[in-house]
């Protein structure tokens, strides 16, 4: 049976304000607040607020007949969160309604898969926490920013206990094999890829409205048409693309709800069903090892990382950003500006922004008019940046050293609580005793202030407690005998 | 098809940028085979390329004289005796109340820009009525408004298609505050013309809402670049390496924007101490500039080392780490194209036509001082935006030939000729 999986990513830039270099080491705010309150709120106007209502709408239309599966980048939350609330309110409205699984991917929709393993490792978990903090549940199925993947990052999100992920469907890694069935990492057979068709995916994304296209204007029978006339066999078809593909790049104008909204009548009419990605992988197994040497992904049409890291501006850059000693310093330390800042510029927006590529598609630049507009802002903002992050620790330390020092602190917090336990249970034991002394020596007024100081000097001296416990017997002893 | 063409400047002698766009336009044309130039020009050396035909101006006669032959042979420079006597033939009214008439009958021009320019126009417009009757073309072409006036009376002539090559206009030298009898050269020209080149479409902007041209005739013609010599291309660059050297290369006049360049310089020493800044150039802000930069307390970081000639020019693009051309209003600027040529990348203001044509430049307002100084200080502290901008800009300004350059202006003047108007609307580049 033809299954399709529906996927739509919920990402928002979280633009840079203007950043002279003159500012640096004076000015440690980075953000436009002003476009990233205008561009969040017109994004949830025009796209994710009327797409949600549809999904919501169509849930309870078809109710266990509709799927999809959503995923939200972790910076996206942050300004969603701040300017547009309202959108996880229907998030979490959608969730209630069962037909919505939400994907883990990077907190920050940044690089790290490729720049640092430790660090995309922990942003992913971040993320997956914070969704199961929304709704409920952790995300079972992972995709990285911009679908980025190779077998390295394949082998590392298996680790992270993944059953799969999203890959985009490129013809350079799949050659004559077709996206519609599930395959599995070449490193690691435990994590089943999810391939995500291009045609069908850019058919929504890019040409819906386009009235050029030899198939304008697209509607949902002959759209689910060509997925149930797929030959024999090839059962699982992944359409992917960003949520903002809806209102922002297809107006709404052109009826592209209404072609969604049509498209699970549609498809029971021709025996097709809507699952999400865990319902795939359950009911679909690998079918072959699938080879990915060089990282790709579903940016432009060569599929590939070169409008992220094409140019010796955006490898500057990158290599700057994810420094193994930077890292780990940011890794180690418990600044949460620093953290927050580190998330937001890590976001893969700010590679986009320098590409010279000339991309078709999608060439939006932000707040820059030309790549070296956005490299020379970045930079300066990088510079300041990384400037605290070696103001945190001096230079001589190396980020072992950092890391044991964190241990060491971390450690004796546990300490000092087992040493608190032991205190509490002394304490107790004291009392009992005292208790007994009282009765013995039947002066029971006086036995509260007695107690008083013997406290105070167990808790002064939690170190040597055993011997301050030991040394307390006679210490009440000769108090309460004074008195 | 043979042009008559009328120019103020050639190489190889050079007073600005005209005489390399000059050059750079014949010999586009001339690689097409069938172009035939002639080119009249007040005062040549004859040390110039022979690859077209020069005229000699000052050696045109406007007066009947009957000179001794061999007097007359050894002297001639440019053109030949027989050129000589074709245009004596020609010789259309009575010039000898004239002043400064020799005994070749001729008036003589003391080139370059001296201060009876006006004369030397109205005589250059005199002597051109001799040429249009003597010679045989198919077009006119005339370089900056100094010739619009000779190209206008050859076109009252000989009645053939008259094309002006705007490569400037008083409103970019000027900053908006025009002189009115040069303004009125400038629109008596244009408004003489059948087609009108603009080196950018931001001339040609001006030209059609300051000058009130029909945009039907005005079409962009963008300059280009001749490949360096191997000489230049020998040439060392001295770099320190613990320091940068920022350079700004042109007459250090009002229109150049060289105060912006101060502003611009301040604002990066304030901030890193092993950056130059190189003024190389002179002209009348060139006194004023030096006080600003000693009222700023950065005369130490700023040098003055006048004006630049020939292979000096290629050096200093070559010692530099970034070349700067903040005009507030220029035609094209070929200075940038140049720097590129010998991997120095470059900012330019907005207000530059040469921005239309390149990608691999940073362009700001020339008024953005904060953004100029922000692009200074980023290349000279990011080796990759360099080494970027150096790159790119090298490959990109190779592929800006003067041959393609010859070929756009051949076939404007294949629909001039072929039906006397022309349409920027069925040209296409």
């Amino acid at each position: 049976m033809k299954t399709i999986c529906l996927y739509f990513e919920i990402h928002q830039p979280n633009h840079l304000k203007r950043y002279r270099f003159f500012d640096i080491g004076t000015d440690h705010y980075y953000y436009d607040d002003y476009e990233n309150e205008r561009s969040t709120q017109e994004t949830a106007q025009r796209s994710f607020i009327p797409s949600l209502k549809t999904m919501l709408e169509m849930a309870q239309m078809y109710g266990n007949e509709f799927k999809v599966a959503l995923s939200i980048s972790g910076v996206a939350l942050e300004l969603i969160e701040q300017y547009a609330p309202e959108v996880i309110e229907l998030l979490q409205q959608l969730n209630d309604t069962g037909c919505v699984e939400f994907l883990a991917e990077p907190y920050s929709h940044g690089l790290s898969s490729m720049g640092n393993t430790e660090c995309f490792i922990e942003e992913v978990k971040r993320q997956a926490k914070k969704m199961k903090q929304l709704f409920g549940r952790s995300p079972k199925v992972m995709r990285n920013s911009s679908l980025i993947y190779n077998d390295e990052i394949g082998a590392v999100i298996a680790e992270m206990g993944f059953k799969g992920v999203m890959v985009e469907g490129a013809k350079h890694i799949l050659g004559w094999k077709s996206p519609h069935y599930v395959y599995s990492c070449a490193h690691d057979n435990r994590l089943a890829l999810l391939l995500r068709d291009y045609k069908l995916s850019d058919d929504i994304s890019l040409r819906f409205n386009n009235s050029t296209w030899n198939e304008y204007p697209l509607m949902a029978d002959k759209y689910i048409g060509w997925i149930a006339d797929m030959p024999e066999g090839e059962n699982v078809v992944n359409i992917c693309m960003d949520l903002s593909a809806i209102g922002i790049y297809q107006p709404l104008e052109s009826h592209i709800l209404d072609f969604i909204k049509a498209l699970p009548a549609e498809a029971q009419k021709r025996g097709v069903k809507f699952a999400t990605p865990s319902e795939v992988l359950a009911a679909n197994k690998p079918v072959s090892p699938l080879e990915v040497i060089y990282p790709v992904s579903w940016n432009d049409e060569e599929r590939d990382t070169s409008s992220l890291l094409g140019n010796c501006m955006q490898r500057d850059t990158f290599n700057r950003l994810y420094d193994e000693k930077i890292v780990g310093r940011i890794l180690a330390c418990r600044d949460r500006r620093i953290k927050q800042d580190w998330d937001r510029l890590q976001a893969s927006d700010n590679f986009r922004f320098m590409t010279t590529k000339n991309l078709m598609v999608n060439n939006y630049r932000g707040i820059y008019e030309t790549p070296y507009d956005a490299f020379t802002n970045y930079m300066n903002i990088l510079g300041d940046f990384l400037k605290r992050v070696r103001d945190l620790f001096p230079d001589t330390v190396e980020n072992d050293e950092l890391n044991s020092l964190y241990t060491q602190i971390t450690n004796l917090g546990k300490d000092v609580e087992v040493k608190e336990k032991e205190i509490a249970r002394l304490k107790a034991r004291l009392e009992k005793y005292e208790a007994k002394e009282e009765a013995l020596a039947e002066t029971p007024a006086e036995a509260p202030i007695a107690e008083e100081p013997a406290k105070k000097a167990a808790a002064k001296k939690p170190a040597d407690k055993k011997e301050t416990a030991a040394a307390k017997k006679p210490a009440a002893k000769k108090t309460a005998a004074k008195k | 098809m043979k042009v008559l063409m009328f120019g103020w400047e050639f190489p190889p002698k050079i007073y600005g940028g005209l005489a390399v766009a000059s050059y750079g336009i014949t010999k586009g044309l001339s690689l097409q085979g069938d172009v035939q130039t002639t080119f009249c020009l007040p005062k040549p050396t004859g040390e110039e390329e022979k690859f077209l035909n020069i005229i000699n101006m000052s050696q045109v006669p406007v007066v009947w004289r009957e000179p001794e032959y061999e007097n007359l042979c050894s002297r001639l420079v440019g053109h030949n005796s027989g050129d000589y006597y074709r245009f004596r033939n020609h010789i259309y009214a009575d010039f000898n109340y004239l002043q400064g008439l020799d005994d070749l009958g001729c008036i003589g021009f003391a080139g370059g820009y001296p201060s009876n320019l006006h004369e030397e126009i109205n005589n250059f417009s005199i002597i051109s009525g001799v040429l249009a009757r003597s010679e045989d073309f198919d077009l006119i072409h005339a370089h900056d408004w100094l010739t619009y006036p000779a190209g206008v009376h050859a076109k009252m002539v000989s009645g053939k298609p008259l094309c002006i090559h705007v490569h400037a206009t008083d409103f970019d030298r000027s900053r908006g505050k025009v002189n009115p009898t040069v303004y009125s050269i400038e629109k008596n020209g244009m408004d003489h013309a059948d087609c009108i080149m603009c080196v950018s479409e931001l001339t040609r902007q001006t030209v059609i809402h300051q000058y009130h041209q029909d945009p039907r005739k005005c079409v962009a013609m963008h300059n280009a670049v001749y490949p360096l010599s191997e000489e230049i291309r020998a040439i060392e660059p001295h770099k320190n390496p613990d320091e940068k050297v920022v350079t700004f290369l042109g007459r250090i006049t009002m229109q150049k924007g060289p105060e912006y360049f101060i502003e611009a310089a301040k604002r990066v020493l304030d901030r890193s101490h092993n950056i130059r800044f190189c003024f190389a150039g002179s002209g009348d802000m060139l006194n004023a500039m030096i006080e600003l930069a000693a009222a700023y307390g950065i005369a130490d970081r700023c040098h003055f080392p006048g004006f630049q000639r020939g292979k000096q020019v290629y050096e200093c693009y070559k010692n530099s780490d970034v070349f700067v051309m903040p005009s507030v209003s220029e035609p094209f600027g070929i200075a940038p194209l140049e720097a590129m040529q010998c991997g120095c990348p470059s900012i330019i203001s907005k207000q530059s036509g040469c921005g239309e044509i390149l990608t691999n430049v940073i362009k700001v307002d020339y008024w953005d001082i904060d953004a100029m100084a922000d692009a200074i200080y980023s290349i000279c502290t990011n080796d990759a935006l360099y080494k970027y901008l150096s790159e790119e800009g090298l490959r990109e300004v190779d592929q800006i030939t003067w041959e393609k350059v010859g070929l756009r202006i051949r076939s404007c003047y294949d629909q001039l000729t072929g039906r006397g108007w022309f349409d920027v609307n069925d040209y296409h580049a």
